[in-house]
């Protein structure tokens, strides 16, 4: 299969989920194995340009694919958009859900980068934030919305009330 | 967390699918694996033997013959959901399924084989008239959905076959609604019910209505789909309909709701899918 853009390969065990062949195998552990049971969300990646939770595929099934992990979303040391937006707007408390949020979030923008509040709150229902700390993760988001769209993203709330 | 050791075969055709799961012992199909990998890691279940069917090419298209939709057995949630071919019912079930990672990786094929007693899926397929399409040692034959879903986690699917498409009617209107167990439309219904309807000179002459999260297995609400038909589908009519929707059904309980409560919510969303239906 093809990870951030690097052909690799594996002589594995079918059981081998592909969240463990991300991490053990290639060593790239920015995906996080957060509830195993396909509810949180931490562990996703784009798979073929679209998000899977990849503690929910077998590596197998992902032979010949092509799959973005958190650490291929930067390019030339550039930050994601994405990534720029949980930076700016404090997207994250804890950061346990962050790649898994960042990921989903990265494949709703691909899908509407203009999104509605509620479409965004509805675009990442596939992952929890146990920080709760949602409100400055839709605020990412919208600010990597706008950064997408060659637009000035809406100012910080703390500039506005100072 | 990983499922027990097993042998894993992809086939590149549905023959080959067949093939393999002759003789096999106990075998499972995975498609999108959605539902049988959490299943598999909680050790629930542990096939001996996934066949993969993900790599078999023509598999993942929705298409139209006559007046039938046939949707492939990889055809995916979003897919199904975002379709304008697909009639509003299952369109709708297949946007409230799971969330967004679930429907770009899950089949609606696979939902309805995996028959959950409380997915969405399968009520819409049930209240579409559809039939499930399975391949096996004997050939190919059609399983309409009345007799598919024979109880919780259970259809009448052999172990030697496969499911290759489900096919749904095109006439009629139809809508899905549900009570999602984390509120609104997210997740498995708490209850939830599809219609299907018919119209001619103002007046319904065929109806269907199926409820999922209600009894042990998806049900059809056949008190309210006779007490449909003749009238002019008027809000006063549907209400009418609507309460005798868990009429006859076996209500159960579990941890989302007593029996009553279901049986509340089976009016309820009967009586929503039919307005949505007749508005469509």
């Amino acid at each position: 299969m093809t990870v951030n853009d690097r052909s690799v390969s594996g002589d594995i065990d079918p059981r081998t989920l592909l969240v463990h062949f991300i991490r053990e195998n290639l060593n790239l552990t920015g995906t996080h194995i957060g509830c195993e049971t396909s509810y949180c969300g931490a562990c996703t990646v784009m798979f073929d340009g679209r998000t899977v939770k990849s503690c929910t595929v077998l590596a197998v099934a992902a032979d010949g694919a092509t799959i973005t992990t958190i650490e291929g979303l930067a390019k030339n040391g550039q930050l994601h958009a994405v990534q720029e937006g949980f930076w700016e707007r404090h997207g994250l408390q804890c950061g346990f859900c962050t790649p898994g949020m960042i990921m989903a979030a990265v494949g709703l923008l691909e899908e509407n980068n203009n999104p509605s509040e509620d479409e965004i709150r509805h675009g990442i229902e596939g992952n929890l934030c146990r920080c709760t700390g949602y409100h400055n993760i839709v605020k990412a988001i919208e600010y990597a919305g706008a950064k997408l769209r060659g637009e000035e993203p809406p100012p910080a709330e703390w500039e506005v009330s100072a | 967390m990983f499922p027990r050791k097993f042998d894993y075969v992809a086939p590149s055709s549905l023959d080959e699918t067949v093939d393999a799961l002759k003789g096999a012992g106990f075998a499972k199909v995975m498609s999108g694996g959605m539902s049988l990998l959490p299943l598999m890691k909680l050790r629930l279940v542990s096939p001996e033997l996934v066949v993969d069917i993900g790599r078999i090419p023509g598999l993942d298209q929705i298409s139209e013959e006559g007046d039938m939709l046939t949707i492939g057995a990889l055809v995916r949630h979003y897919q199904t959901a975002g379709s304008e071919k697909v009639p509003a019912a299952l369109a709708a079930a297949a946007a409230y399924t799971g969330d967004v990672q679930v429907r770009n990786r899950g089949t609606t094929v696979g939902a309805v084989v995996h028959g959950d007693l409380a997915a969405d899926q399968p009520a819409a397929v049930l209240a579409l008239g559809g039939v499930i399409v399975v391949q096996g040692p004997n050939g190919v034959r059609e399983i309409p959905a009345t007799d598919f879903f024979v109880d919780t986690l259970t259809t009448a699917i052999e172990p030697d076959e496969v499911a290759t498409a489900i096919k749904v009617p095109k006439g009629g209107s139809s809508a899905y609604d549900k009570l999602g167990r984390r509120g609104g439309h997210t997740d498995y219904a708490v209850a939830g019910a599809a219609a299907w309807v018919k119209k001619d000179n103002g007046n319904i002459t065929e109806c269907r209505v199926a409820l999922t999260g209600v009894a042990g297995r998806p049900t059809l609400a056949e008190g309210t789909a006779e007490a449909m038909v003749g009238t002019d589908g008027s809000a006063g009519a549907i209400a009418e309909a609507a309460s005798k929707a868990a009429d006859g059904v076996s209500v159960l309980e579990d941890l989302y709701g007593s029996e009553e409560y279901k049986a509340h919510l089976a009016t309820v969303y009967a009586k929503r899918a039919l307005t949505l239906a007749l508005n469509e």
